[in-house]
């Protein structure tokens, strides 16, 4: 199709139709014929690097972002408005990160073809899937939510429990774990061996066509780290454009960073999160604890109930909240904090609760205030296209059978008071699906 | 004091003030009286620019995102500009921005912190008076290069003055007394903490390792020539912070922290100890952070007066005096893995204080400060009094998305190459269109930008980038026209 783009149509439809435009364009002359790599089936890998990276002297893509231009203190990546960025995961090839997206996408991970990391982690919901708890093989529930991956190249405390510091050690566990992808290494190498889609792409992306456990987690790796949202309004007042944002979203800017509500202390800029193991007592259900969380990986007695600060980012599209999708709105989970400490640990029972969780007796309006900020940290910009087909022929899977967004959310959120404006002079744009 | 450590501060400021006056074009001062708001002041200001605020009552949350810029309070007589939260509003100052500096302020009344910094490097927080504001009252947190000189804090509920992950920050001259905490220096590194008076806090001065947090290191801490007198006040910290577990009567706490130096202070009737020096299991109810040193390591303890300390032990220490057959605290007392002689902590003149757990420690290789030395002037070459600040002796980079070509292409890449590629279309005209559109007309496409209008039927609406400078803008479309792939 050779389709006529307009505001109503969306971005992953747009995304979907760029192969397609890909070969228009290559006809008409726009891309170069030596862009792209010529393969012995029709999937080609990209030959230029995602949105926002671009190709060193080696050919592997670095990120352009201005908060490179910054330095943190002891080089830890937390701070306040202007403060350097962590370590990003980064100097992979595009056929790398390519490769990566169509694997990411691929059922053919998962010991049954049903299950890819994108069932869980769907771009349509923050990369997270909308469910308290995620669901895993065979519809099996797991025990805790589904994190979102936007800028997870940056971070190196994974999982909830922290348990893991790389993603190529961290994507191990899901790949076999029984109740989530249910594959085993053995298995996995050969299925993928089996298929002469992937044979030509990974010799396209490694060099070589005999494909190897490492390279199928350094493509997916390759490919996560490239999610980057770094240009939410938030940002554009971060870098020193203050009419970014509201009055109000100052406002709820200044609770945020308060002593009192001391968010900003774990949920530290510019990542939000200060990427620590946290014990902040969040009940598994109505006077249940039942995660144990860090201890269950030291064995540690007084890291019983202690979870890894998430990020912030994009965090009023991943609801619901907490490590088991306790707090089922923003406001929900933001009222928590201002519950008292240990206020829903059973009585009789007793966690090491973390010293910045106290009673700052938050009003209702500063509530609204916080909330109120945290939606200007929503940036999806940089959203990679989701493939139509992927090379196993299987179905693409994604949790949101029905993509939904939250009324009024825009996808491209880089929103000046001008744009704004801009904005409500165009039709709403929701993410729309192209699951087969 | 020095007075070269005086020339050297000076003219270091006239040093900040001459840097700030070339960079800006000309540097205003804007004046605030009562019944106008601070922040309004801010948010006219320019970096470089001096707010004056005359005397009466202010209550507001003042915010600076913005660098170089001077709270400076005029008073007259008695009469300061008083920030009251009135027991409401959350803090009276939030700074983020380098360069900042506040004086004269009077403070009172708010629930977080009378002035809170985030990341703001080459700060000066001198001359305010805070009385009862909250949870700490001066607190600058991952700042780089800071004063903290002159203050007058009491009636805090944690730290008074609490340096929080930061690093090369001088705390100086100030007078601290009826808080949970003095002056806490936490998860920090190279700090001098000098010449302040500390009276009837909790504990008096801190420095510690608090596991949990991103920045796991305190090290490189001076205490020296400070007054740390009767802490003995009963500990009204907030339950569940780690101030709450202080003992009532302690002088001086290191927690953890390493190659702290403490040297010349006066330390008197501080009724559980006079210097206590521990590893983190001197708090309990917390949990373990792997990646935190719990152990205290070459702390040094030099020549110091110590007297009538320990009158009334509390809790743990009593017990372990009585093991001694006292029922009095010692003037120092090292806890746990602070006595291991293994971790190179040392004391000097032992002899002279009562002690406990110091047995293993070496002897310090401490000057002894000679009568005709200190007549004539002369630094004992081991001794810390050559050492006249831990601040930077340039002040900390600018951070600046600069106006040329490498900050163009960290915006296009950054943020355009989102919807534009070069030769393919994403969600907007591929680059190469839009060179041949305008060829080198670069201005056009600057104009453009700002306030962009639909142009091509089968595109959407580009969003404003009027967050870019106009120079920003035009360097970024000279950028994109440049492209050549």
């Amino acid at each position: 199709m050779m389709p006529t783009l307009t505001a109503r149509l969306s971005i992953y439809q747009r995304a979907g139709v760029m192969v397609t435009l890909a070969s228009a364009l290559l006809l008409s002359g726009w891309m170069a014929p030596e862009g792209a790599i010529a393969a012995e089936t029709d999937f080609v890998l990209n030959s230029r690097c995602p949105a926002s990276f671009s190709a060193d002297a080696d050919g592997g893509c670095v990120l352009n972002n201005r908060y490179r231009q910054y330095r943190s203190l002891q080089n830890k990546g937390v701070g306040g408005l202007k403060t350097g960025l962590p370590p990003l995961r980064e100097g992979f090839t595009p056929a790398q990160i390519d490769l990566g997206r169509y694997l990411f996408f691929d059922p053919i991970l998962s010991m049954d073809g049903t299950v890819s990391c994108g069932s869980c982690h769907d771009p349509a919901l923050a990369f997270s899937d909308g469910q308290a708890q995620a669901t895993g093989i065979g519809g099996q529930t797991l025990p805790r939510s589904a994190p979102s991956l936007w800028n997870v190249g940056f971070l190196s405390t994974l999982l909830w429990d922290g348990a893991q510091s790389t993603l190529e050690a961290q994507m191990q566990g899901p790949l076999y774990s029984p109740i989530e992808m249910g594959n085993n290494p053995a298995n996995l190498l050969a299925t993928l061996n089996g298929n002469r889609t992937y044979q030509n792409l990974f010799a396209q992306a490694f060099g070589q066509s005999a494909i190897t456990l490492e390279n199928v987690y350094t493509a997916i790796t390759a490919f996560e780290s490239s999610l980057i949202s770094l240009n939410s309004r938030y940002d554009l007042y971060a870098h020193g454009y203050h009419a970014a944002l509201t009055e109000d979203e100052k406002a709820g800017l200044n609770v945020f960073r308060s002593f009192v509500a001391r968010c900003a202390e774990c949920h530290t800029p510019p990542l939000f999160t200060n990427q620590q193991l946290a014990v902040i007592g969040v009940a598994d259900a109505p006077n249940v604890l039942i995660d144990s969380g860090a201890q269950a990986i030291t064995g540690d007695e007084s890291q019983r109930g202690a979870f890894r600060v998430p990020s912030l980012r994009n965090v009023v599209r991943t609801a619901p909240y907490m490590h088991r999708g306790q707090k089922a709105t923003l406001a929900e989970a933001a009222r928590f904090y201002t519950g008292g400490r240990g206020h829903e640990v059973p009585k009789g029972d007793s966690l090491m609760i973390h010293w910045h969780i106290w009673e700052p007796k938050l009003t209702e309006r500063e509530i609204d205030l916080l909330t109120g900020f945290m939606g200007t940290l929503t940036d999806e910009a940089f959203m990679p296209a989701i493939p139509d087909r992927v090379p196993s022929g299987l179905p693409v899977t994604r949790a949101s059978k029905t993509p939904r967004a939250p009324a009024g959310t825009l996808v491209h959120n880089i929103a000046t008071p001008a744009l704004q404006q801009h904005q409500s002079s165009q039709v709403n744009e929701l993410p729309g699906g192209n699951t087969p | 004091m020095s007075g070269r450590h005086c020339i050297s501060f000076f003219y270091r400021i006239g040093l900040l003030v001459f840097i700030s006056s070339t960079l800006v074009t000309q540097a205003a001062v804007l004046e605030v009286r009562e019944g106008e708001r601070i922040q309004d002041a801010v948010n006219a200001a320019s970096p470089g620019d001096e707010i004056l605020v005359y005397p009466g009552l202010y209550s507001e949350t003042v915010y600076v995102d913005k660098d170089d810029i001077t709270l400076r309070g005029v008073v007259e007589g008695d009469d300061w500009p008083h920030l009251d939260g009135k027991k409401q509003l959350n803090d009276a100052i939030l700074y983020s921005g380098n360069g900042f500096s506040v004086e004269w302020f009077k403070i009172t009344h708010y629930k977080g912190n009378a002035i809170m910094g985030q990341a703001g490097n080459n700060f000066s927080i001198r001359n305010n008076w805070v009385i009862d504001s909250g949870v700490y009252g001066i607190f600058p947190e991952f700042g780089e290069n800071g004063l903290i000189e002159n203050n007058i804090l009491s009636g805090i509920e944690d730290a008074a003055i609490y340096v929080g992950m930061s690093d090369y920050i001088d705390v100086r001259n100030n007078q601290v007394f009826d808080n949970v905490a003095g002056i806490e220096i936490e998860n920090s590194r190279h700090a001098l903490v000098e010449g302040n008076l500390v009276k009837n806090n909790t504990g008096g001065i801190l420095v510690f390792i608090t596991p949990g947090l991103p920045i796991k290191s305190s090290y490189d801490a001076i205490i020296r020539r400070n007054f740390v007198l009767d802490n003995n006040t009963p500990n009204f910290g907030i339950p569940g912070s780690l101030v709450s577990q202080i003992p009532s009567g302690s002088g001086i706490i290191v927690m953890s922290g390493d190659d702290v130096i403490i040297e010349d202070n006066v330390i008197t009737g501080n009724n559980n100890a006079g210097i206590i020096i521990t590893s983190q299991d001197f708090v309990t109810e917390i949990a373990t952070d792997t990646g935190s040193d719990p152990n205290p390591d070459r702390v040094q303890i030099r020549d110091n007066l110590m007297l009538n300390n320990g009158a009334d032990p509390e809790g743990e220490m009593k017990l372990l005096m009585l093991t001694k057959l006292s029922t009095t605290g010692p003037d120092i007392f090292a806890y746990q893995g602070a006595t291991d002689a293994a971790r190179g902590s040392c004391i000097s003149r032992r002899g002279a204080y009562r002690t406990l757990g110091v047995d293993d420690w070496a002897d310090c290789n401490s000057p002894t400060i000679r009568a005709n030395d200190a007549i004539a002037g002369r630094e004992p070459s081991d001794s810390t009094r050559g050492v006249i600040t831990k601040m930077l002796p340039e002040p900390a980079e600018p951070r600046v998305i600069t106006e040329d070509a490498s900050g163009a292409e960290l915006v296009y890449q950054g943020i355009c190459a989102g919807c534009h590629a070069y030769n393919v279309r994403l969600i907007g005209p591929p680059t190469l269109a839009i060179k041949a559109q305008y060829g080198e007309d670069a201005d056009s496409i600057a104009a453009y930008i700002a306030s962009p209008e639909k142009k091509r039927p089968d595109f959407p609406t580009m969003p404003p980038q009027d967050h870019l400078s106009a120079p920003m803008r035009q360097l970024v479309a000279e950028y994109m026209l440049a492209l050549t792939n």
